[in-house]
């Protein structure tokens, strides 16, 4: 594994968007920051710009006004990403599902990697989920040097 | 033994050793400058009762930057930035071979200056932030640089560096009250808190990321690696007061270092105008008051 490579696995920075969430699963990728978790001996940094984040990390149901918004910081990430969605609402649209104003989850208008089940999701599961994030990062990788080499 | 061929020899071999020893300085000046950033985020998360990431953290980060795409929204942005880590370079190896202190302040001073033009070549107004206050901070700190290399000029006759490794006495003894003021200053440069006001290491959110916004991937990259030479230059500075047994400097200026984490943790962000305030007052008259000492000791007046 390069240097490059190897150091991709261990500088995930995040981006945190709300795409319309109640609050409780931001409180609880907040949490990941505190001392309790400490995301950071992992590497993991918040980030407040798209153009410095790797993991972009989605809270809440899909509004139709967000939708928007959320391709775009989806854009303005360099690639390579990933993106993490946190929270029943960001998978499915959960209990506001076929509100009027809710397109559904994430991966109706950006491609997702990793699903963070829960209501609100637990800091242990969100750390799981960049964990596993991170390890389907390792894969496209291995796949990636597996074409070069071939 | 006055053979002429011999002498020239001689300082020949001088020379090519201390050329040797500036091309190392630049070799392992972004390396100590990483750790010691690395070691600023230990201790950073130590004080906030966190356990931290590892200390080649830093080392991870700029590796994988180098590894992004490549997105930009302004070719001129890249001028600037290469022009930053060039300029902070020639600015290390200036102090490594012991040249002009006046030279290396203005150089100093240029590579802000090329920060602060990569910061408005983009159209983001958070940049556009970002850059007018990388000027206010310059505006802060610079008078304070230039002062201090002119006493410097005072006490040794001459803006040589090499001369203050050859002086028999360190400068702290005749100007102290310009080591606390180049402290307070220092604090401004590596934009710590309570002056992290153009871009800041930790919380990102106020002006997004200030004059960074626009730079991603390598070119963020290449301004971690410059950061990591302004550390060691003005931690170079910061040695130079102690420069006669230099291994005193050094701890000096590690202690200095500390300091400056120190504050940052327990600072929160001041305003803009306060700084100007604080360093302009505060540490000008510092600088003044020793001046005036200085000349008074040559029998100017």
């Amino acid at each position: 594994m390069g240097l490059i490579e190897a150091s991709r696995l261990k500088s995930p920075w995040i981006l945190h968007y709300d795409t319309g969430s109640c609050n409780g699963c931001d409180i609880e990728i907040l949490a990941c920051l505190t001392p309790l978790y400490d995301i950071e001996r992992f590497g993991m940094v918040n980030m407040g710009n798209p153009k410095h984040a790797d993991v972009l990390v989605c809270t809440g149901a899909l509004n139709k006004r967000s939708a928007r918004v959320l391709k775009n910081l989806y854009e303005q990430i360099p690639d390579p990403k990933l993106v993490m969605v946190v929270g029943t609402c960001a998978i499915s649209g959960g209990v506001f599902h076929n509100c009027y104003n809710v397109a559904g989850g994430a991966d109706k208008v950006i491609p997702v990697d990793v699903y963070v089940p829960g209501c609100a999701a637990r800091p242990e599961a969100i750390i799981d989920g960049v964990v596993k994030a991170l390890g389907r990062l390792a894969e496209l990788q291995e796949v990636a040097r597996g074409k070069k080499s071939a | 033994m006055n053979d002429p061929q011999a002498v020239t020899q001689q300082i020949m071999q001088q020379q090519l050793m201390t050329i040797g020893l500036a091309m190392l300085a630049v070799i392992i000046a972004p390396f100590a400058g990483g750790f010691l950033a690395g070691l600023d985020r230990i201790l950073t998360a130590r004080l906030q009762g966190r356990k931290g990431p590892p200390v080649w953290q830093p080392f991870y980060d700029v590796f994988k930057l180098l590894g992004k795409n490549q997105i930009t929204a302004s070719r001129m942005q890249l001028v600037w930035m290469y022009a930053y880590l060039a300029i902070m370079v020639f600015c290390l190896i200036f102090i490594a071979l012991g040249l002009d202190m006046l030279l290396t302040v203005f150089l100093l001073g240029f590579a802000g200056v090329c920060l602060v033009l990569g910061g408005f070549s983009s159209k983001s107004p958070y940049s556009h932030f970002g850059a007018n206050r990388e000027l206010v901070q310059m505006l802060a700190y610079e008078p304070v640089l230039l002062l201090m290399a002119l006493a410097v000029y005072f006490q040794n006759k001459t803006f040589l560096i090499s001369r203050i490794y050859d002086s028999n006495e360190p400068l702290m003894y005749s100007m102290w009250p310009i080591f606390i003021a180049l402290v307070i200053i220092i604090t401004i440069k590596l934009r710590k808190s309570p002056f992290d006001f153009s871009t800041c290491h930790h919380a990102h959110q106020e002006i997004v990321r200030g004059i960074l916004t626009e730079y991603s991937g390598s070119y963020y990259a290449l301004f971690m690696i410059a950061e990591w030479y302004e550390i060691i230059i003005l931690l170079w500075l910061v040695a130079l007061f102690w420069a006669v047994p230099l291994w005193v400097g050094v701890l000096i200026a590690l202690a200095v270092y500390f300091l400056e984490m120190f504050i940052d943790n327990i600072a929160a962000r001041m305003t803009i105008g306060w700084m100007v305030k604080y360093s302009w007052v505060a540490a000008m008259v510092l600088c003044m008051t020793n001046l005036v000492y200085l000349f008074i000791k040559r029998g100017v007046f």
